[in-house]
């Protein structure tokens, strides 16, 4: 085969592979632009976190503002810690309040921001004061339970 | 009796020894490779010639295996998904288990088959009919010449396939799937572009294909250049390039796969 064709078979073959790959990116992936540096570590103390896991999103009004880096037990006050990289373009208050979600009623689990009306910024190692834990299933059909044999038991009387 | 089991044992021994001797040649044989790699990119014709061969050849096998296995991929998981009602997720099950496994595992088993054992058949028959004795009596290092732009060329292009691979597959998944199902289009692409990561999945599983295109390579081009220089000789190289470099594909991706996925 002429050098020519064969020089040509390759670039194509090579431009097809790098296309596939940036296809894979951009397409399939997301290059989130949260994975540098350009994040700030807050913390927040949960009583219960649920199924949450390390890289699951940190949303705020639905938009992800960052993403959870580690979980870890805090012996102290037997709660568990969980730090989360925020994007350095999003400042919150001091008082927000952090609170375990869930997408959907068997989606996965993230960390919700509900921004307060406090004048000071969060900085870099702040711990957030008002957190809410996560719903976890089993209490709530509990509760449920039991309130409605409450009403049970009235209605015989 | 003990005359018996003594033979036995000697038998283990010597299996033990050559097995070692020819994993020590293998070894000094790709430093070699490695240590003449520099001619190869001096005279880059000689690896885009092979490019063409492991490469642009391979083309036709890899997209249309891609197509079939993600659009398999779509069915069985729309099936599973089903049950559980979350159909939406099809695009993450298709997009991750090609990027993360089956694009590196099955387009590497398949560049074994179709690229690796046409080197190993190649250089072993050079070899068979003295090629690489000739070169060497002209002062051309075969090493330089014939191994290393081969080795080069499947490094190249192994991870490039794969990702054609992975790419032609979340294709056949979406044809499957939104197409011809009717998954939601909207929920498919975006559930998928959240759960997939640039970094952990996509990288991970283009080191992955890097890895694999090195020891199928390696594999190949040390089966062809060790094989004894009969036609037999040549074609149990070629037999053995292809087991031994499908198990090596298989046991080094659960050992990456150990070492990229823990806990996530």
């Amino acid at each position: 085969m002429e050098r020519s064709m064969l020089d040509l078979w390759v670039g194509i073959f090579v431009c097809a592979g790098i296309g596939a790959l940036l296809i894979l990116a951009l397409k399939v992936g997301n290059v989130s632009g949260l994975a540098g540096g350009d994040t700030y570590r807050l913390y927040a103390r949960f009583d219960n976190i649920g199924g949450l896991k390390p890289r699951a999103p940190v949303k705020s009004a639905g938009v992800v503002v960052g993403r959870v880096d580690e979980i870890s037990f805090d012996n102290d006050r037997f709660v568990a810690k969980v730090g989360m990289n925020i994007g350095k373009a999003y400042k919150f208050p001091r008082d927000t309040t952090a609170s375990v979600l869930t997408s959907g009623l068997l989606g996965e689990q993230y960390i919700g921001l509900d921004g307060g009306g406090d004048t000071a910024v969060l900085a870099e190692g702040d711990t957030l004061k008002l957190t809410q834990s996560a719903v976890v299933l089993e209490k709530l059909i509990g509760q449920f339970l039991y309130s409605k044999a409450a009403e049970g038991g009235n209605g015989k009387k | 009796m003990a005359e018996r089991s003594v033979l036995s044992v000697r038998r283990i021994g010597r299996v033990t020894n050559d097995s070692v001797l020819r994993l020590g040649f293998a070894v000094r044989f790709i430093a070699l490779t490695l240590a003449h790699s520099g001619s190869s990119f001096v005279r880059f014709g000689l690896v885009i010639r092979e490019l063409y061969f492991t490469g642009v050849l391979s083309l036709i096998i890899i997209l249309v295996s891609g197509l079939f296995v993600g659009m398999v991929l779509g069915f069985q998981g729309f099936h599973t998904l089903q049950t559980y009602g979350s159909e939406s997720a099809l695009g993450v099950l298709v997009a991750l288990s090609l990027v993360r496994e089956l694009g590196p595992v099955v387009s590497g088993l398949l560049f074994a088959s179709r690229a690796g054992s046409a080197m190993t058949a190649e250089i072993g028959l050079m070899k068979a009919t003295e090629q690489l004795s000739a070169m060497e009596m002209m002062a051309v290092d075969p090493i330089s010449r014939v191994v290393a732009p081969r080795f080069w060329a499947g490094l190249i292009s192994m991870p490039l396939l794969a990702a054609m691979f992975s790419a032609m597959g979340v294709f056949g998944g979406y044809l499957v799937g939104v197409v011809l199902i009717g998954v939601d289009e909207g929920s498919f692409w975006s559930q998928m572009q959240s759960a997939v990561d640039f970094r952990e999945d996509i990288l991970n599983g283009v080191v992955k294909s890097v890895v694999f295109g090195f020891a199928v390579t390696w594999i190949a081009l040390f089966e062809g250049y060790d094989a004894p220089p009969t036609a037999e000789g040549v074609s149990g190289a070629t037999t053995r390039t292809v087991v031994t470099s499908s198990l090596a594909i298989l046991g080094l991706d659960f050992v990456l796969t150990s070492f990229m996925f823990r806990g996530v």
